[in-house]
């Protein structure tokens, strides 16, 4: 061993001249590209969101810095305070648990099912995770409209149609993101349940576990590192979910849906404050750059 | 006594356990089917209405199967050139990223560099940050440069935010390529970019195909991108023009703007299907976070 280190560390030496300039050079593009239209912009939030920015009028020529203003506003804004409290309902309900039931539920009836059947099933929910947004979002404003089909079930039934985008608007988008989104989370325990060994659980079955005792004591347990994962990253993918309730609902009515990322749009692009909007986009980055880095531990990846 | 008493109760029962047996199997059918059915309804109505005559909001039997939907859809010039615009966006950011994913994968793949490992970490968290917390700031950058309003430099935004995911799929990929056979190209003669050429790229393809369909699907189906950094009319993709139609007008025909949904959902749906042998493997990620 101590014979062969140094000879490595000088081979290592003699590569380091023309390896590294060449993989500098390969590296290049990709760095400008990523420092200039990612991780500049992500910096300059952190910036932006101290000052006065806007779109129009004198301080859109030039803003001032303006401390931590924009943040006291922000705590006193009751229309943060409701698309904060918006976005966490829209994350649990939506994400944590109606994706990943949801997802676990088609995943584990599957299980050893006919396969034919299982590609049908599985098709048909991927289908709504293929489609774009927006197209999903199309979809979904003819489903729950006034006169979309779910009304015309409803009425057929002999029930009182009901405007569900007007009156139940959050769980309507809650629904929509939940049909688009499952088929990540299906697949995420699928490939799950198939790592999970046939052995442990016939062991299970020998020793007279019930069909729940096995899910609850086996299973679930056997998964759980892909739950977490599962998890995190949904947490991440809704967290920016901005098109689907733009289009379904324009974050109303009222401000009834107004997750984070459409106030943030709302604040910028409406109001033209464009340095309150990166304040509220700052809050939305933090959020994501904790989940990000929960994500990084729990996955602990060798590079 | 005990025994004669236990093969009465046994096939007293034997009728209700066979019946119970038969709810176990088929239960997670009725349930999957149902699951399935109302997975189904919204895309059918789409569906259906893009070839109905009189298409409404509501699922119905069409009057009339008609194609005039697909027609006047396909022949309008606004919506060909949506379509262009979109094709220019999700076409030129896939190339664009697997040159520069691939390029950059090399030396993350190849050379013990001594910045690797932070780098690494530096793009895997990328790959979490949610695109829509830095439209704001990116707008405003966009602004300041004059760069708002050009698809030359939405793609290269494009490109740059799926950019950390490529690297990392790109530079796995290029992992499982062995050394040894560059090596042996090496003693042969041939340059870096030789071996990268004939050896790497062609052993890689399915994993190059993947990346580019990745970042094809993703900018093809992107509203908000375009829909903040795009401005003129004529400018504008598919994506944001469907919004425009849906959004804006107040009586919109509803077969039509079916229609011009398929179409443009087929390219996803199309490589999603292509891509799909890859990509599952992908999703095996329980095992990574096992070690």
């Amino acid at each position: 061993m101590d014979a062969l280190e140094p000879q490595a560390a000088k081979r290592r030496k003699k590569q380091a001249g023309p390896t590294n300039w060449r993989a500098i050079l390969f590296l290049m593009p990709s760095w400008v590209l990523l420092l200039i239209f990612f991780f500049v912009p992500t910096i300059l939030t952190f910036y932006f969101a101290f000052t006065n920015m806007s779109l129009t009028g004198i301080n859109a020529a030039q803003s001032q810095f303006i401390g931590f203003t924009n943040f006291v506003n922000m705590f006193d804004d009751p229309n943060f305070r409701n698309s904060v409290v918006k976005t966490v309902i829209f994350l649990i309900f939506s994400a944590v648990i109606g994706q990943q039931v949801m997802g676990f539920l088609i995943a584990i009836l599957m299980n050893g099912r006919n396969s034919g059947f299982r590609s049908v099933i599985g098709s048909i929910v991927i289908a709504g995770w293929v489609t774009p947004e927006i197209v999903c979002a199309f979809v979904w404003f003819a489903f729950l409209n006034d006169s979309g089909t779910l009304n015309t079930v409803i009425e057929a039934l002999g029930l009182k149609p009901v405007a569900w985008l007007y009156t139940f608007p959050m769980v309507s988008v809650i629904v929509a993101n939940i049909w688009r989104g499952t088929a990540f989370s299906m697949m995420v325990f699928q490939s799950a349940l198939g790592d999970v060994p046939r052995e442990v659980e016939e062991s299970a079955m020998m020793d007279g576990a019930s069909g729940f005792q096995k899910l609850v004591r086996i299973t679930i347990p056997m998964i759980l590192p892909s739950v977490l994962t599962n998890m995190i990253l949904i947490t991440l993918q809704t967290l920016g979910t901005f098109t689907l309730i733009y289009a379904l609902t324009g974050g109303g009515p009222g401000n009834s849906t107004e997750i984070l990322p459409i106030y943030m749009y709302r604040q910028a692009f409406v109001n033209y404050q464009l340095g309150y909007g990166t304040a509220i986009s700052l809050s939305l980055l933090v959020i994501g750059i904790v989940a990000s880095l929960i994500y990084m531990r729990v996955l602990k990846v060798k590079i | 006594m005990a025994q004669g008493g236990n093969t009465v109760k046994s096939q007293a029962w034997k009728p209700k356990k066979l019946n119970r047996f038969m709810i176990y199997r088929t239960l997670p059918y009725i349930i999957l089917s149902l699951i399935g059915l109302l997975f189904l309804i919204p895309l059918l109505w789409l569906l259906i209405a893009s070839v109905d005559g009189g298409a409404t909001l509501s699922m119905k039997l069409p009057e009339t199967i008609t194609a005039d939907n697909y027609i006047s859809t396909l022949s309008s010039e606004s919506n060909q050139r949506s379509f262009v615009n979109g094709l220019i966006l999700a076409v030129g950011q896939a190339l664009l990223v697997i040159i520069v994913s691939g390029l950059a994968s090399y030396p993350l793949s190849r050379y013990q560099l001594r910045y690797k490992r932070s780098f690494m970490y530096l793009i895997l968290f990328s790959t979490g940050l949610p695109i829509t917390a830095v439209m704001v700031p990116v707008y405003q950058f966009f602004l300041y440069f004059q760069l708002q309003d050009s698809l030359f430099f939405t793609v290269l935004f494009l490109t740059a935010s799926a950019l950390p995911y490529a690297i990392w799929m790109m530079k796995n990929f290029m992992d499982s390529v062995p050394i040894e056979l560059e090596e042996a190209a090496w003693v042969d003669g041939a340059s870096v970019l030789t071996t990268l050429r004939l050896i790497i790229v062609p052993l890689m393809l399915p994993g190059i195909f993947t990346i580019g369909i990745y970042a094809f699907a993703g900018s093809w189906g992107n509203f908000l991108v375009p829909f903040i950094l795009l401005q003129s009319p004529d400018k504008l993709p598919a994506a944001v023009s469907i919004y425009q139609y849906f959004g804006q007008n107040g009586v919109v025909q509803y077969g039509k703007l079916a229609a011009f949904s398929v179409v443009y959902s087929i390219p996803a749906v199309v490589l999603y299907i292509i891509g799909q042998r890859h990509m599952s493997k992908g999703f095996s990620f329980g095992g990574a976070s096992k070690g």
